[in-house]
C-alpha cells in the first residue's frame, strides 16, 4: 500500500432518491429508463431502477473540486464496481499518494473511492492534480 | 460479441452550444452550489469567460448527439443489459457557457470476458471549442451482460 500524503476532505451526499435520479436524467440528457422507469427496470430482471454511474462520478469530482479549485484538475477516472440504489448512502474519499512531475511542473496523484453505508465500495478512481496554490 | 470490424469506426462530429441555464441545471443536479457553476460574474470573477461547467458536463455533450445513444445504436445494445464500466477525462482547458463544443467520438477496442458472459466496448471522444482548441478527451468503457 502505498503511504498516504494527504487526505481529501470525505463527501458524504444524503440517501439516493427517485427524484435525485429523475433530475440527473433530465439535466444531463441521460434518458436511459433503466435508471428512472421502474417498469423498464423490472423488465430487465431487475427489482428497482439504479443510479447513473455518472452520477457517482459527478460526486466524485465534487469531491476533488471541493479541495483544489477546478483549474487544476488534469485526470479524473472512475470505475464503476456495483451498482448504486435508491436509497444508498455514499461517502467519497481521496488520499494523496504520489507526487510527480511533469514538464517540471508538479502533480499529485488522488486515489478515490465511493463506499455505501453496508462498506462496499461501489466505484474506485484516480484523479491528477496541479499542485499549485490558488489560480 | 461485437465484431472487431467496428474498431476504428468514427461516429460524424457534432457541435454542442454550451448554456448556463443547462450548467445551472446540471449543478443542481449534482448537488454542486458552487457559484462559479451558477453565477456568471461570480465566474468571471474567478477568471473564467462565463458560468464553468463541472468537470462531468462533458457527459452531457456525449448525449447531444443528433441521432440519440450513437454508439449503443451502432452496437445494437439493449439497454437493459448495458452497465458502464469506466469513464475517465483529461482536461486541457476550461468549458464554459457560450463555448461551441465539437464532440467527436470513435470506438477504440472491444473484447470479451468471462467465456463470453461480459462483452466491452471502448470509446474515446474528443472535444473542442469554437477557437479549435482541445479542451478535454474522454475514454468510455461500455459492458454487455449476455
Amino acid at each position: 500500500m502505498p503511504e498516504t500524503l494527504q487526505t481529501l476532505p470525505p463527501l458524504t451526499l444524503p440517501p439516493i432518491s427517485r427524484l435525485t435520479l429523475a433530475l440527473y436524467c433530465g439535466a444531463s440528457g441521460d434518458h436511459n429508463p433503466i435508471h428512472v422507469d421502474l417498469d423498464f427496470a423490472r423488465s430487465a430482471g431487475l427489482q428497482d431502477v439504479f443510479a447513473h454511474g455518472m452520477l457517482s462520478m459527478a460526486y466524485l469530482g465534487r469531491l476533488v473540486t471541493n479541495w483544489r479549485p477546478q483549474s487544476q484538475l488534469q485526470t479524473l477516472k472512475a470505475r464503476f464496481l456495483a451498482v448504486v440504489a435508491v436509497g444508498d448512502v455514499l461517502t467519497f474519499h481521496g488520499e494523496v499518494i504520489e507526487r510527480l512531475q511533469e514538464s517540471g511542473r508538479p502533480l499529485l496523484r488522488v486515489t478515490l473511492s465511493a463506499v455505501r453505508q453496508n462498506g462496499d465500495t461501489v466505484l474506485t478512481g484516480e484523479a491528477i492534480v496541479r499542485d499549485e496554490l490558488a489560480g | 460479441m461485437f465484431d472487431r470490424s467496428v474498431i476504428g469506426h468514427r461516429f460524424p462530429a457534432y457541435p454542442v452550444a454550451i448554456e448556463a441555464g443547462r450548467i445551472r441545471q446540471f449543478a443542481h443536479a449534482i448537488g454542486e452550489a458552487a457559484a462559479v457553476h451558477t453565477d456568471e460574474s461570480a465566474a468571471r470573477a474567478a477568471g473564467y469567460a462565463s458560468v464553468l461547467a463541472p468537470p462531468t458536463f462533458l457527459t452531457v455533450c456525449d448525449l447531444e448527439s443528433p441521432t440519440p445513444l450513437p454508439v449503443i445504436q451502432f452496437l445494437a445494445i439493449d439497454l437493459r443489459r448495458l452497465l458502464h464500466g469506466e469513464q475517465s477525462f483529461t482536461y486541457f482547458g476550461p468549458v464554459c457557457a457560450g463555448d461551441v463544443i465539437t464532440v467527436e467520438r470513435e470506438i477504440v477496442d472491444v473484447f470479451s470476458r468471462k467465456q463470453g458472459a461480459l462483452d466491452f466496448a471502448v470509446c474515446e471522444t474528443r472535444y473542442a471549442n469554437q477557437h479549435a482548441q482541445l479542451v478535454a478527451k474522454a475514454s468510455t468503457t461500455l459492458i454487455v451482460r449476455n
